[in-house]
């Protein structure tokens, strides 16, 4: 059943991708930050339906699909940013700054 | 108007008796000067030339206010009412316990004020036709005349003190509007503000005492207050609200230390000087103090206080008027004087001398400024068609008109042996009643006999100041130059016929309270008995009789010829130049002719330390300093220096923001789990 450390894996692999979002700028390895926390999310809805039920397999159906709209979406917008900015540094698009 | 028979809802009395049909009606005198104001209003507003129906307008109302006066007069005689006839026109304020009403009071003292009132205003109305004739703003002139009357009136027959009130305050912002009705002089305008805020000052005098008596006696209307006051109310609370009203009554009626502004009210055109600055508005404290007579009554020291004030007043104006060369500032000065006797009166607890000397003053002074009117206009038309730009209120231009104006000299000469006291004119009666009840007063505390003594030399300097200024303007050599005496001529009959009727008034006047040594039988005592009974029950006065009567008769009419034949050999025994090529007074005379330097001591003692305080503390420091630099100022600096804070967070480091949301999100956490 491994209940504990599949919740342990989740909780490092949610660790990483905060670490990532905080430390790097790289908008791609920030995208894949994102989608290592997702799937850590995903992870312990699948260790947690064993115990509660079949509706954490469902969640993770709903996660997946927005996981994989937010690629389409995020892609675009990342291609978008090089071909206008020629970089994807993060730490030079802050037009939003106050 | 909604003033109409229907909603006169109840009319309900003390005791016994209803009121007739006159009584019913005397919503209508205040309704017809209305009627005046609306309609000569809107001329004036769009056909500022319809002279006719203006002149038809203006004086129809009045006579028509007259009429009803008359019927209310006739039947209150032919049916005296014990208590007064109360007419509520409609409920006004009903809040909480407070009911306030809109309602008229008929009784002896307003219906003889009501005669007084449309009877006077109409003979003005209609020398006005005359003496405005040619003024660009006619019609407007008569809408203030009219409002000036419907205002004075609702003061005269208002039931309660808040309606006395909107009277009161209505006769301010008439006479206010009159002062100033030439408001293209600047000194006019200035004129009208001076009077209206004297004239608040002393208002708030009057509101102050309406509070307390609210609060003392939780009611307001005369009728209640007066019949329970004398059991309910302590004498210091009297003395209070007696102060405060008093207040009141020297802004109003010009008393020291108020009168400031009645001078300078002479800027106004002369029938208004006659009308609301002699005759009426003026007289309105001493009707406030007989009305609330019950009140004075219960308290003596106010009482002093208005006796003293009084005499003084009727002194320190006389003094001033001795030196005046401005016929209408020296006629101001004796109405000061005059009302000064009035307010000595009714301190007195003389009330019915005191209304007896405003009725007679009505008239004698009524016919003195409409006659000093008659002169200035003649002079002024005579100055007109020679362009000559000499001061036509000047007496000192005077001089000899007489030849030009006999009918006007000999109508004023009446006025002034009215006003001076000689038997058997008007004003010997009233006159010699208010110092015999001074006098009489005396018995009881000495200082009235110092207050009789201060009256009786007013009375001899009102003699000369009088005798003074017939003589500079009717008699010796005339000053008028060459050119313009061709020109000098008799009003129109329109106004030389209210003088004429004045004139009537003035010798004959004396006829309503004329005494038993004179063969009467105190007319105007009785017929106001039912009114002042209860203030005189509270303080009897004792009029003195026999011998001492006669002594004080005698002093009266020595003190009057004298004053007279003093007065105009002093006048006329010393060469008078024109006022251009006057030279400048000296030593005392120029101290009165400055008028002590009163209005210079009010400037630099209130005036200037009040607009010192508003320019540098209240403006600069309050305004400019708290207001505008800490408050507006500080708040601006302090939410732009918030916003610079709130923009340092708006990084645009994604990194931030996730560091950020992680906090929050384990804080939030926290709260739920911990």
């Amino acid at each position: 059943m491994l209940l504990g450390p599949a919740l342990g894996l989740s909780a490092l692999l949610f660790s990483i991708g905060v670490a990532g979002m905080v430390l790097r700028r790289n908008a791609i390895v920030l995208f894949m930050c994102v989608e290592l926390m997702l799937n850590a999310v995903n992870l312990a809805f699948v260790a947690l339906a064993q115990v509660y039920g079949v509706g954490g397999y469902l969640i993770v159906f709903f996660v997946m699909t927005v996981a994989a709209a937010e690629a389409a979406v995020g892609l675009a917008i990342i291609l978008a940013v090089f071909r206008h900015h020629q970089s994807i540094d993060l730490q030079n698009i802050n037009l939003l700054h106050g | 108007m909604t003033l109409s028979p229907l909603v006169v809802q109840a009319v309900h009395e003390a005791s016994g008796g209803a009121a007739g049909p006159a009584a019913r009606l005397a919503w209508l005198t205040i309704a017809l000067p209305l009627l005046g104001v609306v309609i000569n209003g809107l001329l004036s507003l769009t056909r500022a030339r319809a002279k006719a129906v203006v002149s038809l307008v203006g004086p129809g109302v009045l006579l028509g206010a007259f009429a009803v006066a008359v019927a209310i007069f006739l039947e209150l005689r032919a049916a005296p009412p014990e208590a007064p006839l109360v007419v509520t026109l409609w409920p006004w304020i009903h809040v909480g316990d407070l009911r306030i009403d809109l309602a008229l009071q008929i009784d002896q003292l307003s219906s003889v004020m009501l005669l007084v009132v449309t009877g006077v205003s109409s003979l003005i109305h209609i020398y006005s036709v005359g003496y405005m004739g040619d003024d660009p703003g006619y019609a407007r002139y008569f809408a203030y005349l009219n409002l000036f009357v419907a205002f004075m009136l609702i003061l005269v027959l208002g039931a309660n003190l808040p309606v006395l009130f909107i009277g009161w305050e209505g006769v301010g912002l008439c006479s206010y509007l009159l002062i100033g009705f030439w408001f293209t002089d600047k000194a006019n305008a200035d004129a009208g503000l001076k009077a209206f805020l004297a004239n608040r000052i002393g208002d708030i005098g009057f509101l102050i005492a309406m509070f307390l008596l609210w609060q003392t006696m939780g009611a307001l209307d005369f009728a209640t207050v007066l019949s329970r006051a004398p059991g309910t109310l302590s004498a210091a609370a009297a003395t209070w609200i007696t102060l405060f009203l008093l207040l009141g009554c020297t802004g109003k009626s010009a008393q020291i230390p108020l009168y400031v502004w009645l001078p300078d009210a002479m800027a106004g055109p002369t029938p208004v000087s006659a009308l609301i600055h002699a005759a009426t508005m003026v007289t309105a404290g001493v009707y406030l103090v007989a009305r609330t007579g019950v009140l004075f009554a219960l308290a003596p020291t106010t009482g002093l206080i208005t006796a003293g004030i009084g005499a003084l007043t009727a002194l320190f104006a006389a003094t001033i008027g001795l030196r005046q060369h401005d016929i209408k500032k020296v006629l101001a000065y004796s109405t000061i004087s005059q009302l000064g006797y009035m307010f000595l009166g009714v301190g007195v607890g003389g009330y019915t001398a005191g209304i007896f000397h405003l009725v007679t003053h009505a008239f004698f002074k009524a016919l003195l400024f409409l006659g000093a009117g008659s002169v200035i206009h003649a002079l002024h038309h005579a100055y007109h068609a020679t362009h000559s730009h000499d001061d036509a209120q000047d007496m000192r231009n005077m001089g000899g008109l007489r030849r030009w104006l006999p009918l006007t000299c000999t109508l004023m000469w009446i006025a002034t042996l009215a006003i001076a006291g000689i038997p058997p004119f008007a004003g010997f009666f009233s006159k010699d009643e208010i110092l015999a009840a001074a006098f009489a007063r005396g018995a009881e505390q000495p200082v009235y006999y110092l207050f009789y003594g201060i009256g009786a030399a007013a009375a001899f300097l009102t003699a000369v100041y009088m005798a003074r200024l017939m003589a500079m303007t009717f008699h010796g050599a005339t000053r008028v130059g060459e050119a313009e005496q061709g020109h000098l001529h008799e009003p129109p009959v329109s106004m030389t016929g209210p003088l004429v009727l004045l004139a009537l008034l003035s010798l004959t006047g004396g006829v309503i309270n004329l005494p038993a040594f004179a063969g009467g039988h105190e007319a105007l005592e009785q017929w106001l008995e039912p009114v002042t009974h209860a203030a005189t029950a509270l303080r009897p006065l004792a009029l003195p009789t026999g011998t001492t009567e006669e002594i004080l008769l005698g002093a009266a009419i020595a003190i009057g010829v004298l004053g007279l034949w003093i007065g105009y050999r002093t006048t006329l025994g010393q060469p008078i130049l024109p006022a251009r090529s006057a030279p400048p007074e000296t030593g005392f005379a120029r101290v009165l002719y400055r008028k002590y330097y009163i209005d210079e001591i009010y400037d630099a003692v209130f005036v200037r330390p009040l607009v010192w305080l508003s320019d540098k503390v209240l403006w600069r420091v309050v305004d400019q300093g708290l207001v505008d630099g800490v408050l507006v100022g500080g708040g601006v600096v302090g939410s732009r220096w918030l916003g610079r804070l709130g923009s340092r967070l708006q990084s645009g480091q994604v990194g931030l923001y996730v560091l950020l949301f992680l906090v929050g999100a384990i804080w939030v956490l926290r709260a739920i789990l911990g």
